[in-house]
């Protein structure tokens, strides 16, 4: 029988939630690595029972753990992500030059094909990959060491690597998101990259500013039918990309908000996507209270909003960027988690939302897998 | 043959490396002056899933909130290389790792 695994990472722990088909009976099982914030965990496409976590703390360092079992048991692997040159400087908050300094994994992203190779996301912003199932890492300087790696500045949490999109139609080409550098793309497997980011806007700069980095993209989908279409949830805007990253256009439309972290993509309608709108820049709660859902049938512009089933009232979470995900089952189910630790499910692509669990420490990942 | 040497982990380093209570470390070789790097040494290669968290990999410092007490003393701004107290290599007393009170 078709089983759903929904991998949550917290702020104090993983946990791994499973269901049969018609995802209305939830099982959970953690916290896995308690006390420890898990960034994000998500399973091989190439094997499921292949999952890659990321686990650190403050005291303790980056750790990663590989399950070669859904999530049963876990082995730690390789947690050395040291800079393979010289790591030279990017700008701080106040515009001086700081030195690049590896402080945690935030996004994993194993291959299609093979469950030993993996990407990792890291802060401060670099990208490193592993072929041998998390043993060892291996940076891919291309990224870190782009010319205007000097002049990229953190986003207010860090600047991390928060997305890693592996075109599954072109070989070697990939793309990856950086607060507050921006969207790139590699069309060689990641030795060269150049910013994709023409068309984006940020506050403060002028019209005909056209600035090659500096953006703050909150994350980026893809669906892998379609993908020289891109959807992105930036700080301030919703916006979509055509011709994979060249060119960029506002699909913000009539959200209550374009301000929010996650965009998530139906995975069978390449068409209908998926925000949070969040109130503002200063405050990272729902607009009025309300947890909606926005939904759009036609790529952006028109949306709908979702609420059977969501707080319509004193609700004040956030839902962070990696924290929604869809899964592939012929109703799409879609799922987010949010700061106040609810872990969200819709059996019916949005229609109707039922909590799977309701007090997990704040939800920073949520990712979603079919089992056969 | 050598004493052990006695090293207390925090709870989450005890959890990563599976064990319970004091670990005990063989340091053969190091003759009657064992340092603070001899132990480390040992405890990550005793005990693989330990390297980084005590250390940082990239600079091989001792972490922020990590520290090191024995004998009743503060250890953890000593150089790595200075001999630990006598009590700590003979086995009478434990090398400890706490983790710094911080945080939430």
């Amino acid at each position: 029988m078709t089983r759903v695994r929904v991998l949550a990472g917290t702020r104090k722990g993983a946990f791994v939630l499973t269901a049969d088909g018609s995802r209305r009976s939830w099982d959970i099982s953690g916290p896995h690595f308690g006390g420890w914030e898990v960034y994000h965990l998500k399973g091989s496409p190439a094997d499921p029972q292949r999952i890659y976590a990321s686990q650190n703390t403050g005291w303790f360092g980056q750790l990663i753990q590989r399950s070669d079992d859904g999530g049963a048991t876990w082995q730690p692997v390789g947690n050395d992500f040291g800079y393979a040159t010289e790591p030279g400087t990017h700008l701080w908050y106040d515009g001086t030059p700081r030195p690049w300094e590896f402080k945690r994994v935030w996004h994993l992203e194993p291959s299609p094909d093979d469950p030993d190779v993996a990407y990792a996301g890291v802060e401060d912003a670099a990208l490193f990959r592993t072929g041998d199932g998390g043993a060892t890492w291996t940076e891919l300087t291309g990224l870190r060491t782009h010319e205007s790696g000097p002049g990229w500045q953190p986003g207010a949490g860090g600047m991390c690597l928060h997305t890693i999109i592996l075109d599954p139609l072109h070989a070697g080409r990939m793309f990856v998101a950086i607060s507050a550098a921006g969207t790139f793309r590699s069309d060689d497997g990641g030795a060269a990259w150049r910013p994709v980011n023409r068309g984006l806007r940020s506050q403060g700069t002028l019209p005909e500013d056209e600035p090659e980095v500096g953006f703050c993209v909150h994350h980026v989908e893809m669906h892998p039918a379609r993908p020289a279409t891109l959807f992105m949830q930036k700080h301030w805007d919703v916006m979509r990309s055509d011709d994979a990253g060249e060119t960029w256009r506002e699909i913000s439309g009539d959200l209550p908000s374009d301000f929010g972290f996650p965009i998530a993509v139906h995975a069978h309608e390449p068409d209908t996507i998926y925000v949070v709108p969040i109130t503002s820049d200063s405050l990272h709660y729902p607009p009025d209270g309300r947890l909606r859902v926005y939904r759009s049938r036609s790529g952006g512009g028109e949306w709908e909003p979702l609420v059977r089933g969501l707080p319509q009232q004193d609700c004040y979470v956030n839902v962070l960027r990696d924290a929604m995900a869809v899964d592939s089952l012929d109703e799409c189910g879609v799922y987010f988690g949010t700061t106040g630790g609810q872990v969200y499910a819709s059996a019916d692509a949005g229609d109707t939302w039922e909590p799977i669990v309701r007090d997990l420490p704040a939800v920073l990942s949520v990712e979603a897998q079919v089992l056969p | 043959m050598s004493p052990a040497v006695r090293v207390v982990l925090p709870a989450h380093l005890k959890n990563l490396a599976r064990v319970h209570g004091e670990v005990s470390l063989s340091l053969a070789g190091c003759g009657a002056a064992v340092t603070r790097q001899d132990v480390l040494d040992a405890l990550e290669a005793a005990y693989p899933a330990l390297c980084g968290t005590i250390r940082d990999p990239a600079t091989g410092r001792r972490r922020a909130f990590i520290r090191f007490y024995a004998c009743q003393r503060d250890l953890s701004n000593e150089p790595p290389d200075v001999p630990l107290p006598e009590e700590v290599a003979s086995g009478a007393e434990p090398f400890l790792v706490v983790g710094a009170m911080a945080g939430g």
